[in-house]
């Protein structure tokens, strides 16, 4: 089935089966091999990308769902020598291991600091409130995101950076 | 994943009639429940819809003084939305109590409403589940059902629903609006989506084949505060193995039957001045619980007393 994606701001036209997701054909069809498959379920969070600027798990979507999507890996985030400041963050606060997870925790935590800039509640959140930017909001938000080496403090303490480097 | 064919949907109507034509159609819209159970082979469908992109995704006020929810609205839309946060606060918590910000963000409305149980038997294709394979048995019954239903179940299958945004809209008196393949609007109340599971657990709703659910409708809020509470086995990110939806006067459990449940009893009692404690106690005098899940009911027993108690503090 033909279909057009917008992938890190280049227009990829593919014949594409309907079965495919969005994950497989960033990884096998478009070699971007950043996004990983970690558990293809949904619940690692390794393979989130951002779609429209919403983060969503790319392995959980059809691709030929997204005709016409404009979709952001970490291959389109930054580039070595010109990092993105939440990849410089990970790097200077060492917010991994063997960085399976990273590119996933990277993308969520872009798409994350756009909800809580939007005001987007979550269950950390008082009833009514805007959200604040404090450890749990971060924690309760990141927790689509898996990292089996256990590297969740110094991810917490890279988003932290990566928020007042952007500020 | 088996091989399907797909189409998106161009409106509601052609949806609906390609659903009842077509044998063994399905329709997607966020896909986060259908496509994982399609690479576990649970689900097989031979024809994807995809209704995400019909224009379904509007919240918008009623005539009546409620909210219209489009089914296709994201379920953080819904979650973040400002009237819903300011007027049904009950559904605000219970759809970010549930799954993680990716699925929520991709997750719909509708496709909240029909996700399938989290029954471990169900998923795992190796052991008989009613629901799965009918007629094949119940591995749960006499398996590790720790999380089964104490209200509702059949010899023939004890899953819980596991929706927390169904739990909420129960509470609230929401009704849903579907469009049959005859091209009719029909709607009923929320509470009246689910069945219980019977003799026939693979029937899990009372909508017709092909029908499309196309909208929430909430009334007016109900007078008094609003709450949810969820009991899981992790802080975040984790299916409930209770949890309580509070709206006035109006009380619905969930995790504890094949449906939202709605405590007919305790919302009777509380009426009449019973305590939050006497209220849901009575509740639970109908519960069947099967030696494992026998904790659901001190659970439940705690889990909605303070969640009534803590609502009515809210409201005043």
């Amino acid at each position: 089935m033909q279909t057009t994606i917008t992938v890190n701001g280049e227009a990829r036209s593919l014949d594409v089966d309907p079965r495919t997701t969005l994950l497989d054909l960033l990884r096998e069809q478009l070699k971007l091999t950043g996004a990983k498959k970690g558990c293809d379920h949904g619940q690692c969070g390794a393979c989130t990308v951002l779609v429209n600027g919403v983060r969503i798990n790319s392995c959980l979507s059809l691709a030929v769902s997204h005709d016409g999507d404009e979709v952001v890996s970490i291959e389109g985030v930054g580039q070595v020598g010109k990092l993105h400041p939440v990849q410089q963050a990970f790097l200077s606060q060492d917010a991994f291991q063997c960085g399976y997870c990273t590119p996933g925790q990277i993308c969520s935590t872009l798409g994350m600091l756009r909800e809580l800039e939007a005001g987007a509640p979550s269950q950390e959140t008082a009833p009514g409130a805007r959200p604040a930017f404090t450890e749990a909001e971060i924690r309760e938000r990141m927790s689509g995101n898996i990292c089996r080496c256990t590297a969740y403090p110094q991810i917490v303490e890279a988003i932290k950076q990566a928020a007042e480097m952007m500020a | 994943m088996r091989p399907f064919t797909y189409e998106r949907a161009t409106s509601a109507l052609s949806a609906v009639k390609t659903a009842a034509l077509t044998p063994n159609a399905r329709f997607i819209a966020g896909g986060t429940n259908l496509l994982d159970l399609m690479k576990l082979d649970i689900e097989h469908p031979a024809h994807l819809i995809d209704v995400s992109r019909l224009p379904m995704a509007a919240i918008e006020p009623t005539p009546e003084g409620g909210l219209r929810i489009g089914a296709a609205a994201s379920n953080s839309a819904v979650a973040a939305d400002p009237t819903v946060r300011a007027r049904y606060p009950v559904l605000s918590e219970a759809i970010v109590a549930g799954a993680s910000p990716q699925l929520r963000n991709k997750a719909s409305v509708g496709g909240n409403l029909l996700q399938r149980t989290r029954c471990a038997y169900f998923y795992d294709t190796t052991k008989p589940c009613n629901k799965r394979a009918p007629g094949s048995g119940c591995g749960a019954l006499e398996g590790l059902n720790r999380n089964a239903a104490i209200f509702g179940a059949s010899h023939a299958c004890i899953a819980t629903h596991t929706s927390d945004m169904a739990v909420a809209l129960v509470a609230l008196g929401a009704r849903v609006e579907m469009l049959s393949p005859s091209g009719d609007p029909r709607s009923f109340p929320v509470m009246e989506l689910h069945r219980l599971p019977g003799e026939n657990p693979q029937y899990e709703t009372h909508l017709i084949p092909g029908e499309l659910i196309t909208a929430v409708v909430l009334p007016p809020p109900p007078t008094g505060g609003q709450i949810y509470r969820k009991v899981r086995d992790r802080a975040s990110y984790a299916g409930g193995l209770a949890s309580v939806a509070v709206a006035g006067g109006q009380v619905a459990l969930g995790m504890v039957a094949a449906k939202p449940w709605r405590a007919a009893e305790t919302e009777g009692a509380l009426a009449s001045g019973a305590s939050p404690a006497e209220a849901i106690a009575k509740e639970l005098e109908g519960a069947s619980p099967l030696g494992r899940n026998d904790f659901k009911i001190s659970l439940v027993a705690r889990l909605a007393a303070a969640a009534i108690g803590e609502a009515k503090a809210r409201g005043q």
